[in-house]
């Protein structure tokens, strides 16, 4: 990968540095040779052979090591769940994909998928557009407008939101928040009803129970998560792009919107994304927060349900029969798959930015 | 430097830290209410400590309560002992008592012979039959919460309708019929259920079965079947949203009703309305016939459900002890032995403090009886 910068002006990069003259010329032979072929010849010296010593080797075996484990460990994961599954998945009766009834018991196996991952992604699309905005702001505020003083523990106390336990974060939303949020959402239902998403659901809005108490408790969650990582690309802008901005006058806001966020947007998306899988993984505190209802999900944001996560945990204790066991865990296999599909996508979308990494 | 002023922080969170662990009692005795009406059996037998220093026992959560206060009468009648109770559910339960892990299995159900249950036992009790100890019985709770109704009264016909959609609201003439002169709002009626496959959920729709028959209408089941309301995450969860909401109504035991201090209906089963508590539930548990041959002591439930006795509250869990008659080594057989008899005898006596039903005499002797042929 060859450095723009380096290649076409070497002598601007030496000079930027406020190096002295005396070490420039080695400066440009050590550049040219670590770039190898790439590089410009510089007449004086040939291109030198590539030195390994025993500990360059222990290392490369590490780290290929390290690499190849993760990815068996991963293909292991997904045969364990596959040869579970899949005793279960023939006697089912009903359509694994598009059923919306779930009988789990081994005489009688009848299970749909269909209505969790809707809950799922449906819990988890309205919790990162709750986190995305607020992360943003929060990590252009820790990065652009605080002073260095304060910016410091506000980013302790960010991060000290992810150390705290998802259960505790269920407790407080199922017994605080879900009451607190009952007049706003009673107001909600009210004036916006007839838009599909407010409208009444299987749960009472009293309790507050609901998708949309779990997608708040849910946006909490991640925002510690995509602040950490965006804060760190914003960190990143060059600087010389911020000087030049400022130098052509522009106000703090349009540096930023000229510099920080083209540079940052890839690793912001990589962040949604990463809270996305975090936010779709969610168990325990879904499990609290949701309320379990006996009809079928209805694209409202007051209804209530079971995402894929909470339905196997409810029942994990009663895993006591392989078949019934096999249609949960093919429900785990779906949450899966759906994790790598949403991360694919996101790689998607920084491959167009390579320019920028 | 900053050094000095990280150290001054962390020093700092340290002391306080050490200071807060000075807050805080030591007592762990259960605040319970003066629910001692019932006569507990006040006898207190010879027991012979010993054997097995750490029993194991696993399953029920409905009976924890009632294990917790039986082990600290078994470790003070026998210094040194001790029993671990696990509340992972009656059937992680029955499946560890089945593997051999556990020595004492406790389920709100008995051993099923159609799950292979019975048979699997008898394999572990080395050909030897298993049998079913009922010690705890606890009474579940209709709590409800609805503005300006303070005595609810329900029928087994009205309470089937209502937990599977028959009646809608709270000023059906159905119930209206049964509380003359309470003023019911016009208001829906919003259903809790047990989200996770619980042996509450079980044992009340097994009373519904049989005491409502046709207006009830659906099976029983560790899965809640009546297709209404929404569902809380244990009998905890239950209690809190019947709190939270308006026009709730959900069952729990009796002890999560105490604790949360909610309004528990009054059940009408023919003979006048009797009220939660713990004489209702001995008058139903000393009218319960048991099905069971010999020692093995199975209560035949559905009598025990439809039974129309006044002055009994019918809707009673009976949890069982699941232990083997034969087939303990010595050691597992004598502590065993040693707990159940204390749990019969001495432990009963905080059972009303924790909500649950202290034995009736009758049972009482059957049950020792049946401790005693363990070998």
């Amino acid at each position: 990968m060859s450095d723009p910068v380096s290649v076409e002006r070497p002598v601007t990069r030496n000079g930027s540095r406020g190096g002295s003259a005396s070490t420039s010329d080695a400066e440009a032979k050590i550049s040219s040779n670590v770039q190898g072929a790439g590089g410009p010849p510089t007449g004086t010296t040939a291109p030198a052979k590539v030195i390994t010593r025993p500990g360059d080797r222990i290392f490369k075996a590490l780290t290929v090591g390290s690499g190849v484990f993760v990815v068996v460990m991963i293909a292991l994961i997904g045969i364990f769940l596959l040869i579970q599954a899949i005793p279960s998945l023939t006697e089912n009766k009903a359509n694994f994909l598009f059923s919306r009834d779930w009988s789990a018991d081994p005489a009688d196996l009848a299970f749909g998928v269909l209505d969790l991952l809707l809950v799922t992604v449906f819990s988890s699309v309205f919790a990162l557009l709750i986190a995305m905005p607020v992360s943003l702001g929060i990590a252009l505020f820790l990065t652009q407008y605080a002073p260095r003083k304060l910016a410091r523990p506000f980013a302790y106390v960010i991060d000290l939101l992810a150390a705290v336990p998802s259960i505790i974060y269920g407790l407080w939303g199922a017994y605080v928040l879900a009451p607190a949020m009952g007049p706003f959402t009673k107001w909600l239902n009210d004036t916006l009803g007839f838009i599909p998403i407010f409208a009444k659901g299987s749960s009472d809005l009293g309790i507050g129970q609901t998708i949309f108490t779990a997608g708040i408790v849910l946006a909490v969650m991640l925002l510690p998560i995509i602040t950490a990582i965006s804060r760190e690309v914003f960190d990143r802008t060059p600087p010389m792009q911020v000087e030049g901005a400022l130098a052509l006058g522009a106000t703090k806001w349009e540096v930023v919107r000229t510099t920080v966020l083209p540079f940052g947007k890839a690793g912001y998306i990589s962040a949604s994304m990463l809270g996305l899988g975090r936010a779709l993984g969610e168990t325990i505190a879904v499990l609290i927060i949701l309320s379990a209802t006996t009809q079928h999900f209805s694209w409202t944001l007051f209804d209530g349900g079971d995402t894929i996560a909470s339905k196997i945990a409810r029942a994990a204790q009663e895993f006591n029969d392989p078949r019934g066991a096999g249609a949960y865990i093919a429900a785990g296999l779906v949450l899966f798959v759906l994790t790598f599909v949403v991360n694919a996508f996101a790689r998607a979308i920084i491959a167009g930015h390579k320019e920028y990494e | 430097m900053n050094i000095k002023r990280h150290a001054s922080v962390l020093s700092l969170i340290a002391v306080g830290a050490l200071a807060l662990t000075a807050c805080g009692s030591d007592s762990n005795t259960p605040a319970g209410s003066n629910n001692s009406a019932a006569p507990a059996p006040t006898k207190t037998a010879e027991v012979e400590c010993g054997g097995k220093k750490d029993l194991v026992a696993e399953g029920s959560s409905a009976q924890k309560g009632a294990i917790e206060a039986f082990t600290a009468a078994y470790v003070a009648k026998c210094p040194g002992q001790q029993l671990a109770y696990t509340p992972s559910g009656s059937g992680a339960g029955v499946k560890q008592f089945n593997a051999g892990i556990v020595d004492i299995g406790g389920s709100d159900s008995a051993l099923n012979k159609d799950k292979g249950e019975v048979d699997a036992a008898a394999t572990r009790c080395k050909s030897n039959p298993a049998w079913n100890l009922p010690l705890v019985f606890g009474p579940v709770g209709i709590a409800y919460k609805v503005d300006g109704v303070k005595d609810l009264v329900l029928t087994p016909e009205v309470t089937a309708k209502i937990f599977n959609g028959g009646i809608a609201k709270w000023n059906d003439p159905a119930i209206a019929a049964v509380n003359k002169g309470a003023t019911l709002p016009d208001t829906a009626i919003i259903v809790i259920f047990r989200a996770d496959e619980s042996g509450t959920t079980d044992n009340f729709q097994k009373y519904l079965k049989a005491s409502a028959k046709d207006a009830w209408g659906k099976d029983a089941g560790k899965k809640f079947n009546g297709g209404v309301g929404q569902g809380a995450q244990g009998s905890a969860g239950i209690a809190d949203a019947i709190s939270a909401g308006n026009g709730t109504i959900g069952y729990i035991e009796w002890s999560y009703v105490q604790d949360k201090k909610l309004s528990a209906a009054k059940i009408d089963s023919g003979a006048g309305p009797v009220e939660l508590g713990a004489e209702g539930a001995a008058a139903a548990i000393k009218s319960a016939k048991i099905k069971g041959t010999g020692n093995d002591l199975v209560i035949d439930l559905d009598a025990l459900y439809a039974s129309k006795t006044a002055g009994a509250y019918p809707l009673v869990l009976a949890t069982y002890e699941i232990v083997c008659s034969k087939g303990y080594d010595a050691d597992t057989a004598k502590a065993v032995k040693a707990f159940l008899t204390t749990a019969a005898t001495d432990g009963q006596a905080a059972l009303a403090d924790a909500g649950y039903v202290p034995l009736p005499n009758e049972f009482q002797e059957k049950l020792l009886t049946a401790i005693k042929a363990i070998s």
